[in-house]
């Protein structure tokens, strides 16, 4: 089974139909199609093991993805916001590699890597003119389809393994084919290297759904763009969201009304964003999606009627659920563990483990997998009675403090009811007494006074149990994120070390 | 069989994928279905005759077979004489 299936089944259903918009310029499925049968000349001819992206989301990443898996050869899309030591890193990685877009900069990183370079244009039109003999054979599609590095917020990037068995069983379950209208139109924001990218490209188009792309960022752009195409669906992040919701506080408008559904993940949304989204855009539905590079995307999700209920419940539990992350989808089982492999009943924090098709939980180093198909995440959470999933951060991010192992996302939800504070980080910092010990980073909101310590510590103190109260307090200007909205606890550690 | 294998009806137009694969013969409108049309077309069986649908996944009451259409046609599909049944994704509420 090979992921171009998608593209080929699109191509032979609606060859003439337009299935992306970028830049604007219109590609039909069946032109897609041609360009992906192209590129796989060009792959073999290079000779290359990867194939890499170092550019912005374009048609480029639709090409390469579908030609490198006609060609047999992994699709490596990279960041090419990695500072200069880590991109070479990875670009030795995956070498010998076709890479696509910043030529100039993978010469200077990796000169003599054997490594075949081009620039985006001279890709896709290398790829639309290349001679292709009308019968030959492509890749069975047994291997590998994507190579990832994750985000590398807590330790070295890894390299994880989507097979094609992976990705499309993903889209299979939960992707009817042709569904979509001739008129819908997803938008498609996220960068080319995040699995929420590459699943956007694959299920809008298996879907039928047009997709139009936003390959750099800006509220204003994308307001605009969502009215010019009409966009029905779209994905965003939540620093996207919150963008874009101050950015309409501030004035900005433009017609949203034929936006239908908006889903969010990648990082945790702040509760005060989604309720003034659930505002502000009156008829969209909102699903927070839930999931890692090394699931093939989306493995839970809250819906936009869970959203509305909690929106509108008197109920806590029920309100509480608009921090949730949903249920688990139907193909994909979900259990919290605790650190021996027991799994825990409802409310009990530990481990969040997941197993299905879709989840490939493999390293091009060794397998994650535990010996029954179960995937352990590393993030930590519980699940209430109902099976809503709670996230509390990643495991590796638990302070140890005398053996009691504390969640920093109960300390900084605490810490942000304060109307002082406008965001708050809670990380282990070196005890001599206990081993591990609470620090925390606060950023004062706007026109407020700074707290002194001891009312801070004292909230803690009246919400949480003793051992939670921040030895340490030191405000910053503010906190240190990754380009997607993922704290970077690492830094703050090193802030708070200071 | 091994899944990815793309099989014809011999019989009509369709042809699926095998995503799952149980022990059994897999037919398309009464006739069994190979990677390679027969030189001459069998006959539609009016038994099997409701046709397929494209981006469709087919599955057996055991769950041991799943076929997905990938070129619709007038047959209809079974595994040893028993119809095959449509297996429906669940869409998620929005596109990721």
């Amino acid at each position: 089974m090979n992921i171009s299936l998608l593209l080929e089944m699109a191509a032979e259903a609606a060859g003439d139909r337009v299935g992306l918009v970028c830049d604007g310029r219109r590609w039909t499925y069946g032109e897609l199609l041609a360009a992906a049968r192209g590129a796989v000349e060009l792959i073999e001819s290079s000779g290359a093991s990867h194939v890499a992206l170092l550019d912005e989301s374009s048609e480029a990443a639709v090409i390469a993805l579908f030609g490198a898996a006609l060609a047999g050869v992994p699709y490596c899309p990279l960041n090419y916001r990695l500072a200069d030591e880590d991109l070479a890193g990875l670009l030795g990685r995956i070498a010998p590699a076709l890479i696509i877009g910043d030529v100039g900069r993978v010469e200077r990183l990796s000169a003599g890597n054997g490594q075949v370079t081009m620039e985006r244009g001279d890709f896709v039109a290398a790829a639309q003119e290349a001679s292709v003999q009308p019968d030959r054979e492509y890749d069975g599609g047994e291997g590998v389809a994507v190579q990832l590095f994750t985000s590398g917020t807590t330790a070295a990037p890894k390299a994880a393994i989507l097979r094609h068995s992976n990705l499309l069983g993903y889209i299979l379950g939960s992707v009817e084919f042709a569904a979509a209208d001739e008129s819908d139109a997803a938008l498609v924001v996220v960068p080319p290297y995040h699995i929420a990218g590459i699943s956007a490209l694959m299920s809008s188009i298996y879907a039928n759904r047009r997709i139009v792309m936003l390959p750099s960022f800006t509220p204003e752009g994308w307001l605009e763009l969502v009215e010019a195409e009409k966009v029905t669906n779209a994905f965003v992040v939540p620093t996207m969201l919150t963008r874009i919701i101050a950015a309409m506080e501030e004035g900005a408008s433009a017609d949203v009304s034929s936006l239908r559904a908006v889903a969010y993940g990648g990082g945790k949304m702040p509760l005060e964003v989604i309720q003034k989204a659930l505002q502000r855009f009156e008829h969209t539905g909102f699903t927070n999606a839930y999931g890692l590079t090394e699931t093939s995307s989306t493995v839970a999700l809250l819906g936009p009627d869970d959203h509305r209920a909690a929106l509108a419940s008197d109920d806590p539990k029920i309100r509480a659920r608009l921090t949730s992350l949903g249920q688990a989808l139907p193909a994909v089982e979900i259990e919290i563990r605790d650190e021996d492999g027991n799994i825990l009943g409802p409310g009990e924090a530990g481990e969040i483990y997941v197993r299905g098709d879709q989840v490939s939980g493999e390293y091009k180093e060794k397998s994650a997998l535990t010996a029954d198909g179960w995937f352990p995440t590393r993030d930590a959470g519980y699940m209430d009675e109902d099976g809503y999933i709670f996230l509390s951060g990643r495991a590796d991010d638990v302070i140890v403090r005398g053996g009691e192992n504390m969640s920093p996302g109960e300390i900084e939800d605490v810490l942000l009811t304060h109307n002082a504070i406008a965001d708050a980080c809670a990380c282990a910092i070196p005890s001599v007494e206990w081993g591990e010990a609470v620090g925390v980073a606060l950023v004062l909101r706007e026109g407020h006074l700074e707290p002194a310590e001891d009312e801070i510590r004292e909230l803690v103190r009246a919400r949480l149990r003793s051992s939670r109260v921040p030895e340490k307090i030191a405000f910053v200007p503010e906190l240190p994120y990754n380009e997607m909205g993922k704290l970077l606890r690492r830094q703050v550690k090193t802030i708070l070390a200071d | 069989m091994k899944p990815g294998t793309r099989l014809k009806s011999a019989a009509c137009d369709t042809e699926v994928m095998v995503i799952r694969c149980g022990s059994g013969t897999i037919e398309c409108g009464g006739a069994p279905m190979a990677e390679a049309k027969p030189a001459e077309a069998a006959a539609l069986s009016p038994d099997f005759s409701a046709g397929t649908l494209m981006g469709k996944r087919y599955v057996d009451e055991a769950g041991a077979f799943e076929l997905l259409c990938v070129k619709p046609g007038k047959g209809s599909l079974s595994v040893d004489g028993v119809g095959l049944n449509t297996k429906d994704a669940k869409p998620l509420p929005a596109s990721d």
